[in-house]
């Protein structure tokens, strides 16, 4: 292979990829913290079968979960203008997030409702754990955490609209420096320690919320 | 120019009919992958162990788009000059082979370690073990989950419209452009993974059940 490896170009601008990588988990957090707090509400409702709303959280979940997030991203930034809501780049990526992560954590959570036997409520009852302290269990599970790494990653197509993450910092300098497979070289490392980062922290902060204070 | 319903919906069909081939060329290639990784995810050689584990560890760390660009760029570089069909179809192949070959992992450690003694105290070898006693036991099982995956990588799809791929997305921005319809464009565009989708997500759902029925 002829092709001479350049990477200085591209360090050259490692601080623009370093502030496209913080404000993709900016997107994350904001995203997990209002996506699974739908997901809980979601999760109820539909445990508790209150109707109108469990019907409507079921269609919910399976029109996000059966259509690609980029559609969703689409219809959200160039669709709903035509309804009057124009929302901002960095608005409509996160929007878009929520709605994302809310259909997918409300089925994950649904589903550790249902998988814990009655039994294990009433012992965990008897340890004096309370009802808040048993549902905790259910939302903090391994499951979640893969899909908000799933999130965080599916979040590079937002450079499409024009968000500042992580993906558009690297179109950009690859655009100046014609250094194309460098830059996303580079651009794809720092996503795999990104979800390796937030996948540890996490388990972590799973662990501290359910072992109590270490 | 104008266009008629049924032009937009005309246009988006064909957009879809691309969508369903990247679909099936993607899950059948990255399916035939999977198995090849599964085989070395699970082999006896540490080595190959460890680099199935990274390859599924990189492909599932990252983002699919970065994937798209990496082997769109990174072919080029060798002088070839690779089209956004290829590039869509060998990036999504690696991204479905390496979720895939987790999934039947998980399957194949399932099985009962019982199983593996007995097979290899009648003299099998590790393949003969696999092919007539672990993987007929382990397919049963995976069946569920891979169909489900299946949405996954039709989603997936969508991302290549981003190298230029003319699939559903790619078509339905287009059309959004020339009819100045987003709205509507857009609406029909999710209807149409949602008709691919649903029936995926019900039979995964249909077969999970069917499965894991208690005994």
């Amino acid at each position: 292979m002829a092709y001479q490896f350049d990477f200085s170009p591209v360090l050259a601008q490692g601080g623009l990829l370093l502030e496209g990588a913080v404000f993709t988990l900016e997107l994350t957090l904001i995203g997990t913290l209002f996506g699974v707090a739908i997901g809980v509400l979601g999760a109820l409702v539909r445990a508790w079968r209150l109707r109108p709303f469990d019907a409507l959280f079921g269609l919910y979940v399976e029109l996000i979960r059966n259509t690609p997030f980029i559609v969703q991203l689409f219809f959200i930034f160039f669709g709903l203008p035509a309804l009057g809501v124009r929302l901002t780049e960095w608005q409509a990526a996160v929007l878009a997030m929520v709605i994302n992560l809310g259909a997918y954590s409300t089925e994950i959570i649904r589903a550790g409702i249902q998988a814990i036997p009655r039994g294990q409520l009433e012992a965990a009852a008897a340890l004096a754990m309370s009802r808040f302290e048993a549902f905790r269990h259910v939302v903090l599970q391994p499951a979640l955490s893969s899909q908000i790494v799933i999130v965080m990653l599916g979040s590079a197509v937002c450079s499409q609209i024009a968000t500042e993450e992580l993906s558009f910092a690297a179109n950009f300098i690859q655009s100046r420096n014609f250094r194309a497979f460098e830059t996303y070289l580079l651009t794809t490392a720092l996503y795999l320690v990104m979800a390796i980062l937030v996948r540890q922290l996490l388990a972590w902060f799973g662990r501290r919320a359910l072992m109590g204070r270490r | 120019m104008d266009f008629t319903l049924w032009d937009i919906v005309r246009n988006l069909l064909a957009g879809l009919q691309w969508t369903l081939l990247l679909s099936l060329v993607a899950f059948v290639c990255g399916g035939i992958a999977g198995l090849l990784l599964l085989l070395a995810r699970i082999s006896d050689s540490r080595l190959l162990r460890g680099a199935a584990r990274s390859y599924i560890e990189l492909f599932q760390g990252t983002p699919l788009l970065m994937q798209l660009f990496m082997v769109f760029f990174g072919i080029a570089l060798f002088g070839i000059d690779v089209s956004a069909w290829m590039a869509a179809a060998i990036a999504l192949t690696l991204f479905t082979s390496a979720f895939l070959a987790e999934i039947w992992r998980g399957c194949v450690e399932s099985i009962p370690h019982g199983q593996w003694e007995a097979s290899g105290s009648l003299a099998m070898s590790r393949l003969e073990q696999l092919r007539h006693v672990i993987l007929p036991q382990a397919l049963r099982i995976a069946v569920a989950p891979t169909v489900g995956f299946s949405v996954q990588v039709v989603k997936g799809t969508a991302v290549t419209s981003i190298i230029g791929f003319t699939e559903l997305t790619k078509t339905g921005g287009m059309l959004a452009n020339a009819t100045f319809e987003p709205f509507l464009i857009y609406g029909l565009v999710a209807v149409g993974y949602f008709v691919l989708c649903y029936p995926l997500s019900l039979s995964a759902r249909y077969l999970e059940r069917r499965l894991h029925a208690p005994a």
